[in-house]
């Protein structure tokens, strides 16, 4: 049999999104970003979304987000990824908005915008790429930079070279567990993408998601637990390896809060109950 | 005529953005604008027009909301007084950077700092040569009076869409917070999602149709031969507002020997220091520049080649007269170019100017 014999329509089990550009990605072999890229892709694809999705790119790693996905964009500032989402989404309460976000991105500097913008319940998706590590500039300490918990050595990365001390750095941030306590939210999870199955679990979640926007039940919040091995500086093996062994069972994977925004009555009852 | 009110400039700017078709306002409370977004909840213009309001986090939040919203293709505001508008600045060089339209309205007050939350007209430099990082230039108009706080609301929307670019009207706590008598606008319907697509549809994020490429709102340019040329087409453009939208106000120059030179708050002073001085008979004009930016830079040189000398009155310590003193360089001239002003959240009087304008220029 030949290659030519083989590729036929009728043996056809997989195709790329036609969503994807063909713009060849500038993201290191090992990345999880090109992976949550083509899920999106997929489940806009899949949902007829394309033309009312507006997707918020950050300033990291998939800042050029908007290269790969062919849908119109916004390229945010540093961190304001939500506060840009706000302003879309509520002058287009038609269109289907998301922010893309790495943990330097959400979990630091932007920090306000996005507790305000779950808080606010706005009706956006949000999906969140730790990766313990500011990828973009070259490895430096993240609020989400790990402490190993065998050993309870912190990560090395260029800021902290000796690794993370929680008590010249704090503790890494949980940011996640934040977000689902805010009765703006709808949906709150975390995810992988390091298996087949997790890559499976993800891309649901990630429906779910977007169902909700157009739903219009709050903010859905999609955590990715990912990679990052040139950061890491590790093989793309290896860095699924240190990620199971060292983020999971930190960031644990799994549904944090999956509900809808609290109306008023029931915000009023769930706070007024320990009177 | 139109609609006559007695109205605070604050909330006129608030009246005149439901009116002119505004699609939305987002902002933070600062003393002396809180009354911009308060008399938008009051009036909830969303059942009547279908205008957005909200209330912000911060103003860095406003700014990249107003970023997010305008990219849409949207008539787009904010306000804010003089610390929020420092903490807008890199949301601001974006707009400039991604070539959006939008209007920031800017009432002063004194810095730095927390400074005073009384008049101050000391973001001058801050609003015309840039205030956030990178090459750029807002549309700058001086509002003297509660009527142009009304009037410029709509011609900032104008000029902003003209050029894609933001438009910044700087006013003060003294014209945010004084009452006058104002004639209100018609009402001007919002545009609607077609009429959008029909007139933005080449940049606006509307959405991908089959019928058009994406849209992506962006400032970032990793190529520099790129990055470059943007730049130089940013200049263009502000070469091209330096020729068309140059506007200003001459009061009794036909025959003055001498000009105070004023915008906002210190030319309504200046208005009544020029009849102070003209009753003792001195021969005193009064040159408004109305954009800040473009700076009217050619009227004041023409002026250059009568008069006997020039003082600008600012509420700073001394920021527009560089730009009068390179309008008079400009025509060759030699002659004197100084500067009165009170700091702080003082307000000049009248008689000061007139004082200053004795002692220093004329007798100096
Ligand atoms: C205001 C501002 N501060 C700092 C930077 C520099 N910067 C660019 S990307 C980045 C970190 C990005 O890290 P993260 O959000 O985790 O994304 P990743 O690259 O890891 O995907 C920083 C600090 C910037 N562009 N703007
Ligand atoms: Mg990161």
């Amino acid at each position: 049999m030949e290659v030519k014999d083989i590729i036929k329509d009728e043996n056809l089990v997989y195709s790329r999104p036609k969503l994807l550009t063909d713009k060849i990605t500038h993201y290191c072999p090992g990345c999880s970003h090109g992976v949550v890229h083509k899920l999106l892709a997929e489940v806009i694809e899949e949902m007829g979304i394309q033309e009312k999705t507006i997707g918020v790119s950050p300033v990291g790693c998939a800042v050029f987000a908007y290269n790969y996905i062919d849908i119109d964009w916004h390229e945010a500032a540093h961190g304001r990824a939500p506060a840009v989402a706000t302003g879309i989404s509520r002058v287009n309460p038609d269109k289907v908005v998301f922010t893309y976000q790495g943990d330097g991105d959400l979990a630091s500097i932007g920090t306000a915008e996005i507790m305000h913008a779950a808080n606010r319940g706005e009706n956006i998706v949000v999906v969140f790429i730790n990766n313990a590590i500011y990828g973009m500039t070259g490895g430096q300490m993240a609020p989400t930079t790990q402490m190993a918990p065998t050993t309870l050595l912190g990560q090395v990365t260029a800021t902290t070279p000796c690794g993370r001390d929680l008590a010249r750095n704090g503790y890494p941030l949980k940011i996640t567990e934040l977000i689902g306590q805010l009765p703006g939210t709808a949906y709150v999870t975390r995810q992988s993408v390091h298996t087949p199955a997790a890559v499976r679990k993800c891309r649901k979640a990630l429906k779910k998601s977007f169902e909700n926007a157009i739903a219009k039940k709050g903010t859905s919040f999609v955590e990715v637990v990912s990679t990052c091995s040139s950061g890491w500086r590790l093989s793309p093996v290896d860095a699924n390896k240190w990620m199971e062994e060292n983020m999971f069972p930190f960031y644990p994977v799994g549904d944090i809060k999956d509900a809808e925004k609290a109306g008023a009555e029931l915000f009023m009852q769930q706070n007024l109950k320990n009177c | 005529m139109g609609e006559l009110r007695l109205m605070k400039g604050n909330e006129v700017i608030a009246e005149a953005a439901i009116r002119c078709g505004c699609d939305a306002y987002f902002g933070y409370p600062i003393t002396p604008q809180s009354e911009v977004m308060e008399t938008l909840m009051a009036r909830e213009p969303w059942d009547e027009t279908g205008m957005v309001v909200l209330q912000a986090e911060s103003e860095v939040a406003s700014i990249n909301m107003v970023y997010g919203a305008a990219g849409t293709g949207k008539k787009v505001m904010t306000s804010s007084s003089s610390p929020g508008i420092s903490l807008m600045a890199e949301g601001i060089s974006y707009i400039a950077g991604a070539e959006l339209p939008c209007v920031i309205v800017n009432v002063q007050r004194g810095g730095p700092g927390l400074g005073t939350i009384q008049p101050s007209q000391a973001d001058y430099f801050q609003s015309t040569k840039g205030g956030g990082h990178g090459d750029y230039r807002l549309i700058v108009l001086a509002p003297a009076s509660v009527q142009e706080m009304h009037d410029f609301v709509g011609l900032a929307f104008d000029l902003a869409f003209k050029y894609r670019n933001p438009a910044m009207i700087l006013a003060d706590g003294a014209i945010g917070q004084m009452m006058e008598k104002v004639e209100l606008g018609d009402f001007v319907p919002r545009k609607t999602s077609a009429e959008i697509d029909a007139v933005y549809g080449s940049w606006a994020t509307t959405g991908k149709k089959a019928s058009r490429a994406k849209n992506v709102i962006t400032s970032l340019e990793l190529d520099s031969a790129l990055m470059e040329q943007n730049n130089l087409r940013f200049q263009e453009k502000y070469r091209k507002m330096q020729q068309d939208e140059v506007r200003y106000e001459m009061i009794q120059c036909e025959d003055a020997e001498y000009i105070l030179v004023a915008f906002g708050s210190s030319a309504r002073i200046c208005q009544k220091s020029v009849e102070l001085a003209r009753a003792k008979g001195i021969k005193v004009g009064l040159f408004r520049p109305i954009t800040l930016f473009p700076f009217p830079t050619e009227p004041i040189a023409e002026l250059a080649k009568k008069v006997k000398g020039f003082m600008t009155v600012e509420m700073n310590a001394g920021q527009m007269i560089e730009d009068v003193r390179l309008a008079v360089g400009c025509a060759g001239e030699s002659k004197p170019v100084l500067y009165f002003g009170r700091l702080g959240g003082i307000i000049p009087t009248p008689g000061e100017v007139v004082d200053a304008l004795e002692q220093k220029l004329i007798g100096g």
